[in-house]
């Protein structure tokens, strides 16, 4: 009897000194961030946690356009080889050293050379910078590069403190110093991660926190649960089968946009002696499967509709979307046909290796009995997750059910994945007519011919189909409806600027 | 004694070696590589090379492990490569946040699963004893993540009681740490509460029929005297042996507790390492725990030879 007294007791306790500090924002994140240093870091929520820790030369709109954050205006050349920029003259890091180009200059240098950095390829156009005034700054580069601007808006563009870095070296992300809205207070590993505002800030006045927690709470269902008890303000990635929950309750609201990544099933084409076989050899089945595919009703099933259905490396809302390759209609005949002309009229077998996560699970499923109805034959191996990125690395596979969180500039999504030589084309896609087109469209600042040379690569693409499409998440936001201020971004970051919690 | 604690700790050294073998040769066993899972959607071939390089992941198996091994005697079990801390330090953190809600799940398991077993026997064959067997059936069964997952959306979500998930060191807050702890240990009590009242229940049955019982209750004892100063002190024993053999076992399945109400500890550290491929953190964790257990037997041994001066010649 007295121990469920001090129980409850205790917990009526706990219970009133929840939500007391009404200073701290509490952000609830999928899972923990790696390492906390832009240059070496590679986890998702990692940039998230950079969004309020570290500013970068520019940032992007909602609609993906470029605008100042440290860098106040940039112009290029005429041969698109040199880029010159302006930089903000009342910008400091959170350990005193003045924001300048000298900072800037340091910062890429340790970008291109510290041997941990994984933003090495990501600047690999630039070849020199020239120090030109206190706060002005041009870098030389190789060729023109249309992706540049859009690595400054990410990591490649955070800018750490040059002191801390150089006294800290491999160690700066056990304690980061950037120049960001706030700075870092301590970390628990899979714990926490807490910042605290930073009141040197040139535009400290924008941002209404004192200190920003993020947890790591891996599972929807419990993160969901701690943002209605009230322990946490905000969640990221709601799971699109908890949004009818979500919206229904009038204590939470929530927001979205479409992310700029992709999801699909990539095909070994010539990877290694496992793309030599039929699925591999002849386009014509990796079209059938295609049109055995309802994108949609995948959508509907798996997703109950929040996210989109796709048939490009960007999402159809994105400028970058060829209208003219619209995401086709499911036509099981077309694809008995193409299965009969290809010389497999009594059908044929398709190993897909899938994540052994639930919803990559239940997509396969769904695809596996769509691609039944037109003879194809699925069978699911379902491997962990480093399991199968190893084997699918290594040529290992026939198919994969794989994504790609996506990137601002649209070559991110495709130019790495379909060029011969890309870093990731684990499917050995080869055709040096897309090689040429996509190395033209990463060259070119002109808008124009980038979106021509996309449009004329997806031609190809989608007769080819290494890569299979089917849908492209949405990133849902589910925050206190106390909370105001906040903007969905395609990007998936939280930007705390102009965030704030209403009274009482 | 001390030739004998000697003995023991000699025999102790190959055990330990072995198991540092074993665990270093099955994580290479595993498929993947932890290069490029670290990596992820980043897999720049040069600084892939780096890091093999770095952590020296080209050498020969057998030259990876004497390096691991020396650096481990001198108290050096490396860095994690997924967020650079060391391993120790990691250890160190992570452990005594499952010690606590082991604890705690312990208390709770005994503090349910001992009255209820007594009580039971007691009432043997009556309906009472029905519902407590039920009960405690109902206690294995139930799976830990849906126990968990209902009483967040029950205690915190609906009656906003204590939070959904979480941890405050003790050191910080006691009665917050207890707090948010109190959820997490209940349900990773509620399986050992049953074990455990099916145990106290056995053993109260077998001591209720002996000789002395009869006789206690002959002498004309009351029953509750009968019960609790007779049969439950012999009941004990066995009892107690088995709490603290389940205590490790409570460690070990505090894993998937605190996966879900999100508890950065032992648990979740190695799971989280596993999948990883954090190979540094997965063999710390597991010598750790190895020298640990084999220390603790050799207390329990050292402490049967103390109770028992026959043992000592053997």
């Amino acid at each position: 009897m007295t121990l469920t007294k001090m129980t409850l007791a205790a917990a009526l306790l706990g219970a009133t000194t929840l939500g007391a500090q009404a200073a701290d924002l509490r952000i609830a994140l999928q899972s923990d961030a790696d390492v906390l240093d832009p240059d070496q870091s590679r986890t998702f929520v990692g940039r998230i946690v950079y969004t309020s820790l570290c500013d970068k030369l520019v940032d992007i709109t909602p609609d993906l356009e470029i605008i100042p954050q440290l860098a106040t205006e940039w112009s290029f050349s005429e041969d698109g080889k040199q880029l010159t920029m302006k930089l903000r003259d009342d910008a400091v890091f959170h350990d005193g050293t003045p924001f300048d180009a000298e900072a800037v200059a340091a910062n890429i240098d340790r970008s291109q050379n510290l041997e941990t950095s994984r933003r090495k390829s990501e600047l690999s156009s630039i070849t020199g910078v020239e120090v030109l005034g206190s706060h002005e700054i041009r870098f030389d580069l190789a060729d023109a590069d249309a992706t540049l601007m859009a690595q400054f808006a990410d990591r490649a563009g955070m800018m750490v403190s040059p002191t801390a870095a150089e006294a800290a070296g491999d160690d700066f992300g056990l304690n980061p110093v950037c120049s960001g809205p706030y700075q870092f207070k301590e970390r628990v590993a899979q714990d926490r991660i807490v910042l605290e505002k930073f009141a040197d800030y040139y535009n400290a006045d924008d941002f209404h926190f004192d200190t920003v927690t993020y947890l790591p709470i891996p599972d929807t269902t419990v993160r969901l649960a701690n943002l209605q008890s009230g322990d946490v303000d905000m969640i990221e990635r709601l799971a699109a089968t908890d949004l009818a929950q979500a919206e229904g309750d009038d204590g939470i609201n929530v927001e979205s946009a479409v992310s700029l990544g992709y999801q699909g099933i990539t095909i070994n084409v010539a990877n290694g002696e496992k793309g030599d076989n039929p699925w591999g050899n002849d386009k014509r089945l990796r079209q059938a499967l295609s049109y055995a595919i309802d994108r949609e009703a995948i959508n509907q099933v798996v997703f109950n509709g929040a996210f989109a259905a796709g048939n490009q490396p960007f999402p159809p809302n994105s400028p970058w979307y060829s209208t003219d390759f619209p995401v086709p209609e499911r036509d099981v005949e077309k694809a008995k046909e193409l299965l009969a002309e290809a010389g497999f009229a009594d059908g044929i077998d398709l190993e897909v290796q899938v994540p052994n996560t639930t919803i990559p699970l239940q997509l396969m499923q769904v695809v596996q009995s769509m691609a039944a109805e037109a003879g194809i034959n699925i069978s699911i191996t379902s491997k962990e997750f480093a399991t199968l990125l190893a084997d699918q690395s290594a040529g290992d596979y026939q198919a994969s059910q794989i994504g790609w969180s996506g990137r601002v500039d649209p070559d991110g999504n495709i130019h790495q994945f379909m060029t011969s030589d890309g870093g990731i084309n684990d499917s050995k896609f080869s055709n040096p007519e897309v090689d040429e087109l996509l190395n033209k469209a990463r060259k070119s600042n002109d808008q124009d011919v980038r979106r021509e040379s996309y449009t004329a690569a997806r031609a190809i693409l989608n007769e080819e189909l290494p890569i299979v499409y089917l849908y492209h998440q949405t990133w849902i936001w589910a925050l206190d409806a106390g909370l105001t201020g906040f903007t969905a971004y395609p990007d998936g970051m939280i930007r705390l600027d102009g965030v704030m919690k209403a009274e009482g | 004694m001390l030739s004998f604690i000697l003995r023991r700790l000699v025999i102790a050294i190959p055990t330990i070696i072995l198991i540092s073998v074993f665990v270093f040769t099955l994580q290479k066993l595993l498929p993947g590589d932890p290069v490029l899972a670290m990596a992820g959607e980043e897999r720049d071939p040069q600084v892939l090379e780096f890091l093999r390089e770095k952590y020296r992941l080209n050498d020969p198996i057998p030259v990876q492990y004497f390096t691991w091994i020396g650096n481990a005697l001198t108290g050096d079990l490396g860095i994690s490569l997924r967020t650079n801390q060391p391993v120790l330090e990691l250890i160190g953190e992570k452990l005594p946040v499952t010690i606590q809600l082991a604890t705690m799940a312990m208390i709770f398991a005994m503090v349910i699963g001992i009255p209820a077993g007594i009580f039971s026997a007691v009432k043997k064959g009556t309906v009472t004893d029905y519902v407590a067997n039920v009960v405690a059936l109902s206690g294995l069964s139930i799976p830990n993540f849906w126990l968990g997952i209902m009483l967040i959306l029950l205690v915190s979500v609906k009656w906003k009681l204590l939070p959904a998930s979480g941890y405050v060191p003790l050191s910080e807050d006691p009665l917050r740490s207890i707090t948010v702890m109190l959820m997490p240990a209940f349900v990773l009590g509620t399986a050992l509460a049953a074990t455990l009242m099916r145990h106290t229940r056995s053993a109260m049955l077998s001591v209720m029929s002996s000789d002395y019982v009869r006789t206690a209750r002959a002498k004309g004892l009351v029953e509750r005297k009968v019960i609790l100063k007779h049969a439950f002190r012999n009941a004990l024993t066995p009892i107690v042996t088995l709490t603290a053999l389940l205590f490790g076992e409570l460690i070990a399945g505090a894993v998937l507790t605190e996966q879900i109400f999100t508890i950065p500890g032992f648990g979740k550290l190695v799971v989280d390492a596993v999948f990883n491929r954090d190979y540094a953190v997965v063999q710390g964790i597991v010598l750790v725990t190895a020298v640990g257990f084999i220390f603790m037997n050799l207390l329990a041994d050292v402490a049967y030879v103390l109770l028992n001066p026959r043992l000592r010649k053997q």
